[in-house]
């Protein structure tokens, strides 16, 4: 099983329900494929860095799913290709890292989880050497008795 | 004649004060790279919208490989520009 995510900008000009429907249609493409659907990112409408099709802005979709391998490419690359309604697409294949991040932006943990994690490194390596790197850079030197050090980790 | 201890103040005291590069992914765990959000890499990319150098960003290969695999991904879904003026 492998995971891939796909992304498409879909024509700004259509109706609601016509970039709707056409979200749809390729959601359910990949479902009679055989692939696994496991999330639709609705990133919204967004202004393009530069013009496609003398377009400025485009509405970003991303459907994350799983397949057995990868031979639903062929067909749906090309459905996209020929629609007139997608301006850009993008298939990637992820690996578990991406599985991962994905989950994790979902669960709302990006930025925060980054956050935590540079936080809980300091904290090993203040324990480890006595001093946090932030201790470090800050201009009070590592002679600060150890009571002082860890009233500065309570306020971190 | 000038001592060897006038000579430490003869020179810009500011050279050797830099601090040391380090590779951002590595130091803070980071393993996958989203092409799909430009501000991260805006700050790998000059304002230009030319992807910085090792040299100057100090990312590991590893990393800067992924980085611009991403930056080439962004660029294709026009997130971010191939080529502008001040971008930043």
């Amino acid at each position: 099983m492998r995971n891939y995510e796909t992304t498409f900008i879909v024509d700004p000009v259509l109706s609601t329900e016509d970039i709707k429907s056409t979200a749809q249609t390729y959601v359910d493409k990949l479902r009679k494929e055989g692939c696994e659907i496991v999330f639709v990112d609705e990133m919204g409408l967004r202004t393009l860095a530069y013009d496609i099709n003398k377009r400025s802005n485009g509405i970003y979709y991303s459907i994350e799913h799983t397949s057995a391998n990868g031979a639903f490419i062929r067909d749906f690359e090309l459905a996209l290709r020929r629609d007139e309604r997608i301006l850009r697409f993008l298939t990637i294949a992820l690996d578990k890292y991406g599985v991962q991040y994905n989950a994790d932006k979902r669960a709302g943990k990006i930025g925060k989880a980054k956050r935590q994690k540079q936080e809980k490194a300091a904290k090993t390596e203040a324990s480890a050497h006595g001093i946090s790197r932030k201790k470090a850079d800050s201009p009070s030197l590592s002679g600060v008795p150890s009571g002082d050090a860890e009233s500065f980790k309570e306020e971190e | 004649m000038a001592s060897r201890d006038d000579i430490k103040f003869l020179s810009n005291p500011k050279i050797g004060g830099r601090k040391k590069k380090y590779c951002r992914f590595k130091r803070y765990g980071i393993k996958h790279i989203d092409y799909k959000d430009p501000d991260f890499l805006l700050t790998f990319v000059n304002e230009q919208g030319k992807i910085l150098p090792r040299r100057i960003t100090g990312n590991s290969l590893k990393y800067q490989r992924k980085i611009s695999t991403a930056i080439k991904r962004a660029r294709h879904l026009a997130m971010l520009p191939y080529l502008t003026d001040l971008l930043k």
